[in-house]
């Protein structure tokens, strides 16, 4: 009896060491995680109630720093460039990812070849992008200086040395590096949506901008969801591409953000008005990335 | 181990005069910089190799990369972790604001075997001493307001080296008229701040820069000659090629040399470039005081921090004792273009515009004008000062009114203060 029972004993413990086996596996990775993100962002969000300069203190200091955000000028000239900004990247990432998408689910030949054209972008690093453009954009290098040298004398083109318009240079340049990402999004989307519904829309006699419009792009709801979810936080934490293409300037013209936060962290000595930034940045992520976890967690349910 | 001391101290016998009682032992010493660029880095070379003439062990820590940022960021991680570098480039209130926390090493027993205060200006050992006791050695005086001239550009137009802002307004004018860029500038924020502190220098004089620019005195802030200095801060908006944006100083200095603009507004590492270059100061470029009466100083610095080995604790020493060596200070600024910080050291090997700048640095002490840089980190707190910038890259970069401005400046730094 005895015997058999230290039998059935050691499958008993291997079936149980089975069943946690998934949870040791990742449990070091989410202490790591838990570590280096979350006790991070704590840290961080205490930070911005303190004093603190430029090394960290720990003595409370309640809203001040909040406060001193506030009231800065600069800060206010980067959340307006991120409303821009993002708003304008979001809406022509889709917009482009989407027509390109549409265009090349057309069946054509060579689609292999243009995919691969439209996606490479997405292939480098913002900093490139950032830098080959702020040459093409240069007047004394890029577009301007070749228009003028095409005879085009008073052809004038410095968006990215005029305060008003060097936020839209940043625009263009997102755009440019993002949308063949989204229009892989959508193309994948569209093959998935069944050839029959599309067949039956024919011979019903929609056209085929009614197809689209009606049944097609309803049909797409969620990459949609998805791609505005990854084209939002691209926007907030944009900060490689402002840095490589203008700097920030002319003056702070260009600051998002996140170049505000990198400005006063270590250009300034300013950790705790830096580290309050940050909390306002999370706090936008937040706002937009709850809700969505939500609907995610409730469809799953459903 | 007994070769070595004795190879050191002949090393120093033969080469160096310096106090026998720092020799013997050279130490290890580790430099955290970024001095990086040209002739800058010549110069740190300068300070290696007679250190390890010594016979001592340097070890480099150059950290490249946005204008010291980097280095700081660096120093931080470095001073929390417990294992700070031995000497690190550090300037103005950021060395009071490190002796604050309590990570710096004082060298005043050196300082006072050596009289460190008999050599160097009061302005600039105030800047060096925490408690009375110094913990850092300067390595040079820079003179942030000079102007530099492209004499052959200037002779098109028929002009002089102008010694009032209204004549380099008129001067600026011709030379705009004649298709030449005036004012060779980059427009990044420490650039713009280095005319506007210029200016205020010029148009307010040193009684004003001193109220508004280091004392920070609120009416002094907003008042009318604030408002006259933002006015010709707009003028030179107007004296600036359109590609400005950006633009590195080096770049801008390089416009002056090849003739594309007349003049630059820099302190003088600027010179440094133009002698890397060849040129010849007084044929092919001129150096001038910017207008006005004064000198706005700017001044490198070895800080030195609180380590445990006894080594780069020796090491510490050698290195103060040897920064302020007149040897050393004459081939590390021959490299980099400023003056020597030690005031005993004879000028006789230096260009005519190194020459002037002594001069009137002596003048300047004379007269109590002597004021320290705040573009430069001499003379506010990095956060003061990143109020100034913003300010000022702001005004200089839109279409702000010059009452606005100083308005705003006011309003600026009391909120930079509030920490």
């Amino acid at each position: 009896m005895s015997a058999s029972d230290g039998r059935g004993g050691a499958p008993g413990l291997g079936r149980r060491l089975e069943a946690w086996l998934p949870q040791i596996v990742v449990s070091p990775i989410f202490a790591l995680s838990f570590f280096f993100v979350y006790c991070f962002i704590g840290w961080t969000i205490y930070i911005s109630f303190t004093k603190s300069r430029m090394l960290p203190v720990y003595e409370l200091a309640g809203l001040l720093q909040y406060e001193r955000l506030w009231a800065t000028p600069r800060w206010y000239v980067a959340l307006e460039n991120l409303f821009v900004f993002g708003g304008l990247f979001i809406v022509g990432c889709l917009v482009i990812g989407l027509v390109l998408a549409i265009l090349l689910d057309q069946r054509i030949r060579a689609e292999g070849v243009l995919r691969t054209i439209y996606l490479y972008p997405m292939a480098l690093s913002f900093i490139v992008t950032g830098t080959a453009w702020k040459w093409i954009l240069n007047p004394g290098l890029g577009i301007e200086r070749v228009a003028h040298g095409l005879g085009f004398e008073n052809f004038k083109f410095d968006w990215l040395i005029n305060p008003d318009m060097a936020i839209y240079t940043i625009v263009i340049a997102g755009i440019w590096q993002s949308s063949g990402y989204v229009m892989a999004l959508f193309l994948a989307g569209l093959r998935s949506v069944d050839d029959e519904i599309i067949k039956a829309a024919a011979i019903d006699g929609a056209g085929p901008l009614r197809t689209y419009a009606g049944i097609v792009l309803p049909m797409l709801g969620p990459v949609f969801l998805s791609a505005i979810i990854i084209l939002t936080h691209l926007a907030v934490k944009s900060f490689d591409l402002v840095i490589a293409l203008t700097g920030g300037g002319p003056g702070y013209a260009t600051d998002l953000p996140a170049t505000f936060m990198y400005a006063y962290a270590f250009q300034r000595s300013e950790l705790g008005m830096a580290a309050a930034s940050a909390v306002m940045m999370l706090a936008t992520i937040m706002a937009i990335m709850v809700p969505y976890l939500y609907s995610e967690l409730r469809g799953g349910n459903r | 181990m007994g070769f070595r001391k004795i190879a050191s101290t002949l090393a120093v016998a033969s080469a160096l005069a310096l106090p026998a009682g720092l020799a013997e032992a050279a130490g290890t010493v580790e430099v955290l910089h970024w001095w990086t660029s040209g002739g800058e880095a010549k110069a740190v070379g300068e300070l290696k190799k007679a250190f390890e003439a010594q016979g001592g062990k340097w070890v480099d820590s150059p950290i490249a990369g946005g204008g010291g940022d980097a280095a700081m960021t660096a120093l931080r991680a470095r001073v929390v972790a417990g294992d700070p570098p031995t000497a690190v480039q550090l300037k103005g209130p950021g060395i009071q604001e490190w002796a604050e926390q309590g990570v710096l090493a004082d060298v005043q027993d050196v300082a006072e075997q050596e009289k460190w205060d008999d050599k160097l200006p009061k302005v600039l050992a105030g800047i060096m001493k925490y408690d009375g006791n110094y913990v850092a050695a300067p390595v040079n005086i820079h003179r942030v307001d000079w102007i530099w001239a492209n004499p052959a550009v200037l002779a098109k137009v028929g002009a002089q080296m102008p010694t009032t802002w209204d004549e380099f307004n008129a001067t600026a004018d011709k030379l705009k008229a004649a298709g030449i860029t005036p004012l060779a500038h980059g427009g990044q924020p420490w650039q713009d701040a280095t005319l506007f502190e210029v200016i205020a220098l010029g148009v307010g004089g040193p009684e004003f820069y001193k109220k508004a620019l280091v004392e920070l005195d609120q009416d002094a802030l907003s008042g009318d000659t604030m408002v006259k200095v933002f006015d010709q801060l707009r003028k030179l908006r107007g004296y600036v090629d359109p590609n400005f944006s950006g633009r590195d100083w080096n770049l801008a200095t390089a416009m002056v040399m090849r003739g594309e603009a007349a003049f630059q507004i820099m302190g003088d590492w600027a010179k440094g470039e133009f002698l890397a270059a060849g040129k010849v100061p007084g044929k092919d470029f001129l150096c001038a005081a910017a207008p006005g009466k004064g000198f706005i100083l700017n001044s490198d610095s070895l800080v030195f921090f609180k380590v445990s080995d006894k080594d780069e604790q020796e090491g510490q020493k050698v290195l103060a004792s040897l920064t302020m060596s007149p040897d050393f200070q004459k081939s590390f600024n021959l490299a980099k273009g400023s003056i020597p910080a030690n005031t005993t050291v004879p000028l006789d090997d230096f260009d005519e515009c190194a020459k002037k700048s002594k001069e009137d640095l002596q003048q300047a002490i004379a007269a109590d004008s002597l004021v320290p840089s705040m573009a430069h980190e001499m003379a506010v707190s990095r956060t003061v000062r990143g109020e100034f910038m913003d300010l000022v890259t702001n005004f200089f970069n839109s279409d702000m009114s010059s009452q606005d401005a100083a308005k705003n400046l006011a309003a600026a730094v009391k909120r930079g203060q509030q920490l």
